[in-house]
């Protein structure tokens, strides 16, 4: 078990714990494939997914995995909720406690949201994406998956992420989680789309992404949020395109085994070509289903399961 | 009324000497070795530091409109607690002290708690929506003792021209608080590796140093004065240092929280540490200290800004700006430039007593015979662990709490009277 009550973030989490949530999730991909989707790893406990913000995959995939532990799952959508009566997240938290619930994933358009609920609240919080800051299952799920692709040593790999790191906390998890497990990280993006001082994170950073994708093993895309366009963070999509977007002919000069990943949703030719999205090297939707093996190990352990 | 102060280590001419203070009326009398009066009533100072009263020249009151975050009691109650017998209050309340009858309410509510003295600040322009100027000249006969828009920053560069041009004519000082929005773009803290790390909007430094940069030139363009409102980075300080020293009337504060604290505080989300300017980083707090050694920074103000518990216990980005400061401003900087070696102790009553009345323009900040008996009486050697939650302020919102601080008010005494002090 994880001798924690909350999972609010990779940058916390130490390697051990990291690769208990990852070895627990191999056991809990096999669960998942067997055909027969159930099992009792939850059975009596009660999980809320906590939404301010949409999600269709993050949402599902813990819901999923909580269905097939046999968790009684609740789903409230911020916009459906009291939270549009005024009602503070605390607030919202202390009435989740009193309906007994047991794991909160939290989704919140805020950095630090899930953390505040985690200081007030009795049940375990799941980060389920905080503003800019993490998005810590997710991340897990692309190491599960590079894991598998790689093995189980991730030290050496070579990691491109392209897009929207000012703005991504998938980047922010990935940065933490794989740093941890000595992989090599390199960003591209924009100027515009960097943090400042990113690069005393220990990755390396690019401006050029067909410099930074010779021989990377791992090309993972950003979702570009299109509406930054009117923030002038970038000229337009066909720029962003030309500069920064994943296509067939970037991908041919990564390593020749290199394996293409993105969080979701995707823009189709804006950061990923549409045939580089759907060809061999895409894993995009076996991240989807890994995700679900990750979240179901993740809750296991936070409930005091064994591995 | 008369009082004696016996065997304290009185603050005169830039030394600590063992004498007596003798105050009749609201005059500090007699200053001597060993002065033989008989006094209404004797205060025995053996081993503490007798210290012209500490003058903030920036704070919030939040009444009227506000009260449940501090109101003109108890935000004078924690005033007094800090060692201050005069304070500066920000015209941020709701109605916007832009008006006569907002002004004189509040001149009238401190003379009617009577603790410390309060010289409101009147806003620059009308609503602070920098549209339209307030009547400086009337709110100045009034009582106002300076002009600012203070957190919604005059945007229009020509509005602020007009505000300094017409000021002159008055006599009326403007106060600053330099933020282009623009740049600020909706930031809340500061732009760097910290914000980076936990994925919260920045703001860029240069939001502070644009502006800076816009008031002294503006100064110096219609040769009239201007103070610029908590100096936070590198650069403003170099900007000012600059402006000085071609002859620009330009004088300027900063808060003790920018010369003790970085933007590392932020990596816990603690929105005690949300604050506008944000916190920077080491190397701005250590240009910050430079500034305050070399007559660069005039003064330490507090900024003092309560909120209630409910207000900060939310989303960082949900969180209002602002620390409770009146309680621990003396400590912080006894503690983090008397003791930590950048200076002595008469140099940092000169940034919070001498220099915030003269620039004002009122009385106090010194201790010599004829001058206004506003005295704090301070224990240079207790040290404590801030908490917070015993302030007097409503306000208990701290970046400081839970830290080791040293340099205890004890008494203070306004107007040679002495006032009630807690602890």
């Amino acid at each position: 078990m994880l001798k924690r009550k909350d999972l609010l973030g990779l940058r916390d989490l130490s390697k051990d714990e990291m690769l208990q949530i990852l070895g627990t999730a191999v056991e809990m991909k096999e669960i998942i494939e067997s055909g027969d989707k159930k099992t009792g790893h939850l059975v009596g406990k009660n999980v809320v997914t906590l939404f301010y913000e949409n999600s269709t995959r993050t949402r599902t995939s813990f819901e999923t995995a909580a269905k097939i532990m046999s968790a009684n799952c609740t789903s409230i959508s911020a916009s459906a909720s009291s939270v549009q009566k005024g009602e503070t997240l605390i607030d919202t938290g202390l009435n989740l406690d009193s309906l007994l619930t047991d794991i909160i994933v939290l989704r919140h358009n805020m950095s630090g949201a899930p953390h505040l609920l985690a200081r007030n609240v009795r049940a375990s919080v799941i980060n389920g994406g905080d503003g800019m800051n993490e998005h810590p299952t997710q991340a897990l799920l692309d190491i599960f998956t590079m894991r598998e692709e790689f093995g189980d040593d991730l030290r050496g790999l070579k990691v491109v992420i392209a897009g929207d790191v000012k703005h991504s906390r998938v980047a922010r998890s990935n940065i933490w989680g794989l740093s941890k497990l000595g992989a090599l990280v390199t960003v591209v993006a924009p100027r515009t789309m960097l943090p400042l001082e990113i690069e005393k994170t220990g990755v390396g950073v690019s401006d050029d992404l067909d410099e930074a994708i010779a021989g990377a093993n791992v090309v993972m895309g950003l979702r570009v949020q299109l509406e930054r366009q009117n923030a002038s963070l970038l000229p337009s999509v066909s720029e962003y395109m030309r500069f920064y977007g994943i296509t067939d002919s970037r991908m041919a000069k990564a390593d020749a085994q290199a394996i293409l990943m993105h969080p979701g949703p995707l823009n189709r030719n804006v950061e990923v070509g549409s045939s580089a999205a759907d060809g061999d090297n895409s894993r995009i939707l076996k991240q989807v289903t890994n995700g679900v093996a990750v979240r179901m190990a993740l809750m296991y352990l936070l409930t005091g399961g064994k591995v | 009324m008369s009082i004696l102060i016996r065997n304290g280590l009185v603050l005169k001419d830039g030394e600590l000497k063992k004498l007596d203070v003798y105050i009749e009326g609201d005059k500090i009398e007699k200053i001597g070795a060993d002065i033989r009066v008989s006094a209404d009533r004797t205060l025995e100072a053996d081993g503490l530091a007798v210290l012209p009263g500490f003058v903030d020249m920036h704070c919030h009151l939040r009444e009227p409109g506000f009260e449940y975050k501090e109101d003109i009691f108890s935000g004078t109650c924690a005033a007094l607690q800090g060692g201050y017998t005069s304070i500066a209050c920000m015209p941020n309340t709701d109605p916007v002290v832009d008006n006569l009858a907002v002004l004189k309410y509040v001149i009238d509510r401190a003379a009617e708690i009577d603790n410390c003295k309060v010289y409101p600040i009147a806003a620059v322009t009308k609503g602070q929506k920098g549209e339209k100027l307030t009547e400086m000249g009337k709110l100045k006969e009034a009582g106002a003792i300076a002009f600012s828009d203070d957190g919604r920053p005059v945007s229009d560069a020509n509005m602020m021209r007009l505000a300094l041009e017409y000021a002159k004519g008055v006599d009326a000082l403007v106060i600053s608080h330099c933020e282009d929005m623009s740049l600020a773009a909706g930031g809340v803290v500061n732009e760097g590796f910290n914000a980076t790390i936990v994925g919260l909007r920045g703001i860029t430094r240069v939001a502070e140093e644009l502006m800076v940069a816009r008031e002294v030139l503006l100064a110096e363009a219609l040769d009239y004065k201007v103070h610029i409102a908590h100096v936070s980075t590198a650069n403003s300080v170099s900007l000012i240092r600059e402006a000085k020293k071609r002859g620009v009337k330009v004088t300027c504060e900063t808060c003790p929280h920018y010369f003790s604290a970085t933007d590392e505080e932020i990596l816990s989300f603690n929105t005690n540490a949300k604050i506008n300017p944000p916190l920077r980083t080491q190397a701005d707090v250590d240009a910050i200290i430079a500034g305050l050694k070399d007559g660069t920074i005039d003064v330490i103000a507090t900024d003092h800004a309560p909120h209630h518990a409910d207000e900060k216990n939310r989303e960082f980005d949900l969180a209002p700006n602002g620390t409770s400061g009146f309680e621990t401003a003396f400590s912080v900087g006894y503690t983090f430039l008397v003791e930590a070696g950048h200076m002595d102790l008469a140099e940092l009553v000169d940034l919070m007593s001498r220099n915030p009345a003269r620039i004002l323009g009122i009385d106090g900040g010194e201790i010599s015979e004829g001058a206004v008996a506003d005295i704090a009486i301070v224990d240079l050697e207790a040290d404590y662990v801030v908490d917070s939650s015993r302030f007097v302020s409503k306000g208990k919102n701290s970046v400081f709490n839970g830290w080791k601080l040293k340099g205890i008010p004890r008494s203070v005494i306004v107007n040679g009277r002495e006032k009630e002090i807690r602890s």
